[in-house]
């Protein structure tokens, strides 16, 4: 066993572990959004950054090591997050009153918790499409956060490719992997966990909507690090 | 009278939903015009705005008008408050902003379904609308922001209170949401 100090509390575990990983066998609360315990690390969001031994780095791609210091909590830490927060907010669309995952959306239960009242950024309103080309999925991409939960999902749950990002920078973008780019001419199956696993209201399976009224879902009722990740599917 | 706090509130590119919610605040109503005094708002239908305490803004700015009334609140209103998701991130009414202003008025009066004698209307009078719907924060300083579609009564009661004894308001979980 390892010992890793969090915060100033020792946490054991068991290498070779993530920061994350170790944090999460703990019960101890590590924000993240692109991270799910079950599938490869992708490090994109960097809301689970840390000062490990003195040096930021994203808890879910750094190797925890016996006698790391973890702040993660920090005053300085946690203004980094909402800042990151609030990038993500004005680099899509989010109009959460509009949004029928509103309320059990990772993307906004992590904001949450961490007190942002508004992100105070430029807004970019970047123009993005909406596929509703699928029978069963629909797929709005003002609400992206590139996370590529539904891209691992494909691949190492599924033994499918559906989905890819493509370009770079603020040109990124989630890619459907068939010929004519459209989610309807593409594998997805309503039973794929890629079709359920989009942390916000991207991927949004058909005719689910509003079965838990809003004020009553998820986030609406405890903070993330007691209610943890967003539920596959639910929207 | 005198050493009542002056509030002045208006509502922009809104629905007015979030001033709905303020007067939600219901019988904790007698208790704030205890404290306050409404300067220009809809309550009091007064059109001049005089130099007030707290001014409150609800919707984003969607037209030269909403430019010119949201710089004027921040001229004569010590502390400024944007309430609401509109006001926060232009909202619902934001959603045209992936659309042109041409496309955005044949829709609503030219090829619009049930629309009937299509003309665009050019009244002199009325505001020229903005290529796009802006939240109140990139036009002028904000100090306090209300998050909600509409902010919750007790988040709005929360933040006057807090306010009226001059600390900075802090909210409970459950006060803050987006939609
Ligand atoms: S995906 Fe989440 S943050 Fe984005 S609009 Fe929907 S509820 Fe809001
Ligand atoms: S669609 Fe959803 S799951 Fe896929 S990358 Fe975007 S936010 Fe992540």
């Amino acid at each position: 066993m390892s010992v890793l100090i969090v915060d100033g509390r020792e946490i054991e575990f068991e290498p070779p572990a993530t920061i994350i990983e170790a944090c999460n066998k703990a019960g101890v609360y590590l924000p993240h959004l692109c991270w799910r315990p079950d599938f490869s690390p992708h490090g994109s969001c960097r809301v689970c950054t840390v000062r490990a031994n003195g040096r930021e780095v994203a808890a879910c791609i750094t190797a925890a090591e016996d006698g790391m210091r973890v702040e993660n909590t920090a005053d300085d830490i946690v203004e980094k997050r909402k800042t990151l927060l609030s990038m993500l907010f004005v680099e899509g669309n989010h109009v959460c009153p509009a949004c029928e995952k509103s309320g059990n959306c990772q993307l906004q239960a992590v904001a949450y918790y961490h007190g942002v009242t508004a992100p105070t950024l430029t807004y970019f309103y970047p123009p993005r499409p909406l596929d509703a080309s699928h029978p069963d999925v629909v797929i709005d991409l003002n609400r992206c956060i590139l996370c590529e939960l539904c891209v691992r999902a494909s691949r190492q749950s599924d033994g499918k490719n559906v989905f890819s990002i493509g370009g770079r920078g603020i040109d990124a973008h989630l890619v459907v992997n068939s010929e004519t780019g459209r989610l309807g001419d593409s594998e997805l199956d309503i039973d794929d966990r890629a079709a359920h696993i989009c942390p916000v209201g991207a991927i949004l399976p058909r005719r689910g909507a509003f079965q838990t009224p809003i004020g009553r879902r998820k986030y609406d009722i405890d903070p993330i690090d007691v209610a943890g990740d967003a539920s596959e599917g639910e929207t | 009278m005198t050493d009542k706090v002056k509030v002045a509130t208006v509502s922009l590119a809104g629905c007015f939903g979030c001033h709905m919610s303020l007067l939600d605040i219901d019988e904790r109503l007698a208790e704030l015009v205890e404290r306050v005094t409404f300067d220009r708002s809809p309550f009091t239908d007064k059109k001049i705005l005089g130099e007030c305490d707290i001014g409150i803004v609800e919707g984003g700015v969607c037209n030269a008008e909403n430019v010119e009334v949201l710089r004027e609140f921040r001229r004569r209103c010590r502390t400024l408050v944007a309430m609401g998701a509109c006001a926060i991130n232009g909202g619902v009414p934001a959603m045209r902003n992936s659309f042109s202003v041409r496309e955005c008025i044949g829709e609503s009066y030219v090829r619009g379904i049930g629309v009937e004698d299509p003309q665009v209307p050019d009244d002199p009078e009325l505001p020229l609308l903005l290529d796009q719907v802006h939240p109140v924060h990139e036009v002028v300083r904000i100090d306090y922001f209300l998050p909600g579609c509409p902010p919750p009564a007790d988040t709005i009661w929360a933040f006057f209170t807090a306010l009226l004894e001059g600390r900075d308001p802090t909210y409970s979980y459950r006060q803050i949401h987006y939609d």
